[in-house]
């Protein structure tokens, strides 16, 4: 039983930032109907400012508290992705909004594929290790839980709040919904279209720039190939839970890293993708707009 | 209409001057930590970072000159030629073409098959050896996997982002069973096909409910699933580490590229041993293939099938509605598609001698459907040519010494083939969104042949 509780935390902490991630995939499939290859590399980029932030910091300010160096990390790293993607959504994507469906998917997978590479051109293609930055770990029996875990899990539960409270209180929420609903019909009633996908944009930066923070704490190690898998994997999640639905990223970000503890604590660690894989597939056979997704209506 | 001079636009300049500044400082703030900073690690495996001003402040300078540049110059110049264009009216698509145009694949078809030769006789036997294998059989290939992708985002509109685990199906279907029960080359590649297009419908069945990108994103779990089946499944697949020593293809049995063999071909015919005459053999084999991928689409395209594909790209209900078995048509579409990719597959374990999970990451997919998409969907010329220029280029990238005199000995151009490849990628999207070849032929016509802009064909609903 501890052993599954133990699972369980680890499961929720590794969803917690597949959530994070999806977040910026539905947000971004909601408003433009585009797959956003890029976006996991957007996660990349936002693990390495953070990594190189906390280089700097530690090199210059040898005592800094631990709580102020992850703020000013994620601060940074926010504010860099930001930057990358509104750049990457005006050059690449918005040319071609009115064009076939799929061309912005290649130029966003070229994107992908450009901005992994620049990372391995610009920083070297070997992995970066980072020293531990929190150590302290409770013990409730024989369960373990890091505070590293800890603050992952609030970090997401505060955004996720935050987040909902823009989407659903703001005016800007208020945008976002009506360009998701009828782009034409909201630029018919004043809503800046293109501000609102920018901003769509820069906030799916933003949360993904978390979620980067976070994964290089949690496995203390960066790569310029970190943005495929879980890029790959939040974007399962977010269709497991509905593309386009926030509260299905959530979901279906926690039941993935769920899915994917569980396995690997049970069955085989290696067939842990597999599994992941696998299950979206069923899930998609039986319901195919994903557990939270609105059917969708079709017209000829 | 009065003549406007667009140069003479007041405030050009200080617009120019502004966007430059204002992609200059996006440019700092983007590129200051990737590469202003540097990180790496020192002997005690300690990360460390040291700046790297100088780079930075050129690639600053390079996105604020050169969006002030656009912005000032390059931007104006392109209205005005696209405002005289549009003054002297839409010029009618000429009917009487050039004669390499209305003679260009009989031409491209002459080439090919006498390239080996003349890069034989110009590079000699050992020289030929780079031309025939990394510019003619790779490209070919990819040539070959394009045209089969194209049966299924192309022409039946479904979006897979897994094909290449029918090209790991063909490939590893070789090495294995050439292993285990020393079949030829020749049995084996319909076989490996076969297999390749069972995948096919295996991956068709749970697929054929979605629609769009749900469907995308099964393709894709479905590319990886068998990828990390190949990596862990060692006691068949050896894992990570790959099956080295994969048979190579014969001339039909006749004669054999076993250096040891008797009926050695270089042997049998008294000639010099070299590895170029099994590359050249191989190069033709793959023409052949893709000659055959070509003939088999475009005949199928004139089929019932054919024509079946092509109305579910553009609207499925409606060609529900009109009693066509919409299941029948995705999973064909899937098989053959798949079965082209088995047979790529098995080519190209045969060439490498060597196969490894490496081989089939999702990026290789990803090349493939940019290539088909680049291509202009659905035109195998067009597909072609985007395989040559994309293919090719990076390739040519890798015979670039001279770069080295430019950027200092350490400079290795390879390291930017990938870079380079997305950026063109993106390029191409831009500037030509509707692939290189724009407008096609119709395959249905009344009266008389038109041909129609790719943009009235819809393509990858799914």
């Amino acid at each position: 039983m501890e052993y599954f509780i133990q699972q369980l935390l680890n499961g929720l902490t590794l969803g917690s930032i597949y959530g994070l991630v999806a977040i910026g995939y539905t947000m971004v499939y909601g408003i433009i109907g585009m797959i956003n290859f890029a976006h996991g590399d957007i996660f990349m980029l936002g693990g390495f400012a953070a990594l190189i932030v906390f280089l700097i910091l530690t090199s210059f300010f040898a005592g800094i508290p631990v709580a102020l160096a992850l703020l000013l990390m994620l601060i940074i790293a926010m504010l860099v992705t930001s930057l990358w993607n509104w750049t990457i959504e005006r050059v690449a994507y918005r040319p071609l909004r009115g064009s076939f469906r799929l061309a912005p998917l290649i130029t966003a997978i070229g994107m992908s594929i450009a901005l992994s590479n620049f990372i391995q051109v610009t920083q070297g293609p070997r992995n970066k290790p980072v020293p531990p930055l929190i150590n302290d770990v409770y013990h409730f029996g024989d369960i373990t839980f890091s505070l590293k875990q800890l603050v992952i899990v609030i970090v997401t539960a505060v955004l996720l709040a935050v987040f909902w409270y823009i989407v659903h209180r703001t005016p800007l929420g208020r945008a976002q919904r009506a360009t998701e609903q009828d782009r034409k019909m909201a630029a018919l009633l004043g809503v800046d279209v293109d501000r609102t996908i920018s901003i769509t944009f820069v906030m799916g930066a933003a949360l993904a720039a978390v979620a980067g923070t976070m994964y290089l704490m949690y496995y203390g190690v960066a790569s310029f190939t970190d943005g495929f898998t879980p890029g790959v994997k939040a974007f399962t999640a977010a269709v497991l839970g509905g593309i386009g639905s926030l509260p299905g990223a959530v979901l279906g970000g926690l039941l993935i890293g769920l899915i994917e503890s569980l396995w690997s604590a049970y069955f085989s660690i290696a067939y842990k993708d597999v599994a992941t894989f696998a299950i979206l597939a069923f899930v998609l056979i039986f319901k195919p707009t994903g557990i939270l997704g609105r059917p969708e209506v079709e017209k000829v | 209409m009065t003549e406007q001079n667009f140069p003479a636009t007041p405030g050009l300049m200080a617009k120019a001057l502004k966007e430059g500044i204002f992609a200059g400082v996006l440019a700092l703030g983007m590129f200051l930590l990737y590469v202003g900073i540097k990180t790496d690690q020192n002997i005690n495996n300690e990360l460390i970072w040291y700046p790297r001003w100088g780079l930075l402040a050129i690639f600053v300078l390079v996105a604020g000159i050169g969006r002030f540049l656009i912005v000032g110059f390059v931007a104006p110049h392109i209205n005005q030629r696209r405002l005289a264009k549009a003054k002297a009216g839409i010029p009618e698509v000429s009917e009487d073409k050039g004669f390499f145009r209305k003679h260009f694949l009989k031409i491209a078809l002459v080439a090919l098959v006498l390239y080996p030769p003349v890069v034989m006789s110009i590079y000699g036997t050992q020289g030929s050896l780079k031309f025939v294998d990394n510019f003619g059989i790779q490209i070919l290939i990819y040539v070959m996997l394009a045209w089969g992708l194209n049966v299924v985002v192309g022409l039946a509109g479904l979006l897979d982002l897994g094909y290449v685990a029918f090209y790991a199906v063909g490939a590893y279907s070789y090495a294995l069973l050439s292993d285990l029960f020393g079949l030829s080359f020749w049995v084996l590649l319909p076989i490996a096909g076969i297999l390749a297009a069972f995948w096919g419908i295996i991956l068709g069945f749970p697929v054929l409910r979605l629609r769009g990108d749900y469907l995308a994103i099964v393709t894709l779990a479905f590319g990886e699933i068998i990828r990390l089946v190949l990596i862990n499944w060692t006691d068949v697949t050896h894992g990570t580490a790959g099956i080295s020593g994969v048979a190579k293809a014969s001339i039909f049995g006749i004669w054999s590229f076993d250096v040891g063999a008797s009926n050695n071909f270089a042997k049998s015919f008294g000639l010099p041993m070299s590895s170029a005459y099994y590359k050249i053999f191989l190069f033709y084999v793959i023409l052949a293939l893709c000659m055959l991928t070509a003939y088999v689409t475009l005949r199928l395209r004139r089929m019932p099938i054919g024509r079946a594909w092509e109305a579910l790209r553009e609207d499925e209900i409606a060609c529900r509605s009109l009693g066509i078995n919409t299941v029948m048509t995705k999973l064909t579409a899937f098989a053959i598609g798949a079965m082209f990719g088995g047979f790529a597959g098995s080519f190209f374990a045969a060439r490498q001698g060597f196969v490894s999970p490496e081989s089939f990451v999702f990026l290789e997919s990803a090349v493939i459907l940019a290539i088909v998409v680049l291509g202009g969907m659905g035109s195998l010329t067009g597909i072609a040519i985007a395989a040559i220029a994309m293919v090719g280029g990076t390739e040519l990238l890798r015979e670039m010494e001279f770069l080295k005199l430019i950027f200092g000995p350490d400079f290795t151009p390879e390291l930017y083939r990938m870079l380079l490849f997305g950026l063109a990628m993106i390029a191409v999207m831009l500037f030509k969104p509707r692939g290189f070849v724009g407008s096609r032929e119709p395959t249905a016509f009344l009266k008389e042949r038109k041909a129609v802009s790719g943009s009235f064909t819809k393509e990858g609903h799914g």
